[in-house]
């Protein structure tokens, strides 16, 4: 089953990486108010129910893939194309 | 008895100041090994383990993250859980935290750069095993040279540290954005601590300063103590 992981930075967590890419980006003329940098996990993971990959992943969400510290995560299971 | 006590130096694929971590801790009395990240153990009698600074795997993922599950790791746990001082410098310091071994994380500094030079660091507590040679407020002259070693904690566990006295090296100077200038901290029990700057390269006035033996003579006192308990013990 294919899942898709967004990692982000936590409301109110600084973060420079985002800062900096805003500012290229206004420097490049567009109207940026503000950027956020995190990270895409792309998984193929063996599971036979949304539910079963969900808690999966949720499991390794906070064993490694985020840091609960400064992180959130968001977990996107993909729908099988329908027939 | 004057013994030269066995201090591991774990090697994880991209560490870089293990063998300078050898060579000081050497020099400061040790019987110092490098140990593989891949072994299951800790060699007979160590004393102490020191994670030494590096990019472990790339620093992919989040400085550390990755290292963390290593095979030696659970060793690690273990010898900590029994009081075993372990002493994290930058990556090993990003390693520990990651492995919920200190309390909060390493962010990327906060201006963006890379900080490569000698920093003042005060000396919070004189009273634990990394500091017991230092007074406290006593300011120490070590390099630092890391693009993530923003220390991170909120406000609710940074009081909790603050107020339990795990705080227990300060930046004298804003160095990269940390809370608090926090430039090291210690576990609860105290046996367990990490910092950013590299002591391993400041304990020789030659070279810069030798205010690093300072901090790695501690650990070297803690690794003998150790070990002569253990051997007293047995």
């Amino acid at each position: 089953m294919k899942v898709t992981v967004f990692v982000r930075p936590k409301a109110g967590i600084l973060d420079p990486q985002g800062e900096a890419v805003g500012g290229s980006l206004r420097t490049l003329g567009f109207a940026v108010g503000g950027a956020r940098v995190g990270r895409l996990v792309d998984l193929e993971v063996d599971a036979t129910t949304a539910d079963e990959a969900r808690f999966q992943v949720e499991q390794m969400c906070e064993q490694l893939l985020a840091n609960p510290l400064i992180e959130s995560f968001e977990i996107e299971i993909e729908r099988e194309a329908a027939a | 008895m004057n013994i030269r006590p066995k201090v591991a130096v774990l090697v994880f694929p991209g560490s870089n100041d293990d063998r300078d971590a050898v060579w000081a801790l050497g020099a400061l009395g040790a019987d110092a090994k490098l140990v593989w990240h891949a072994d299951e153990g800790l060699p007979r009698d160590t004393g102490a383990v020191v994670l030494p600074g590096g990019f472990s795997y790339g620093d992919y993922l989040r400085c550390g993250a990755i290292a963390r599950s290593a095979s030696i790791m659970g060793a690690v746990h273990a010898f900590a859980a029994t009081g075993g001082p372990v002493l994290g410098i930058c990556n090993g310091f990003q390693i520990l935290c990651e492995a919920g071994l200190l309390p909060g994380v390493l962010r990327r500094n906060r201006d963006l750069n890379f900080v490569c030079r000698d920093v003042a660091i005060r000396v919070e507590r004189g009273d634990s095993l990394l500091t017991h040679r230092c007074e406290p407020g006593q300011m120490l002259t070590i390099p630092v040279k890391h693009g993530e070693g923003s220390w991170y904690a909120d406000e609710e566990l940074y009081a909790e540290l603050e107020a339990a006295g795990q705080l227990v090296l300060r930046y004298a100077e804003d160095c990269n954005g940390s809370v608090g200038d926090v430039a090291g901290v210690c576990d609860e029990a105290r046996n367990v601590f990490g910092l950013m700057p590299h002591p391993e390269h400041a304990v020789d006035p030659l070279l810069g300063s030798g205010d690093g033996a300072l901090l790695l003579a501690a650990l070297v006192d803690a690794a003998r103590n150790r070990v002569l308990a253990g051997s007293a013990s047995s």
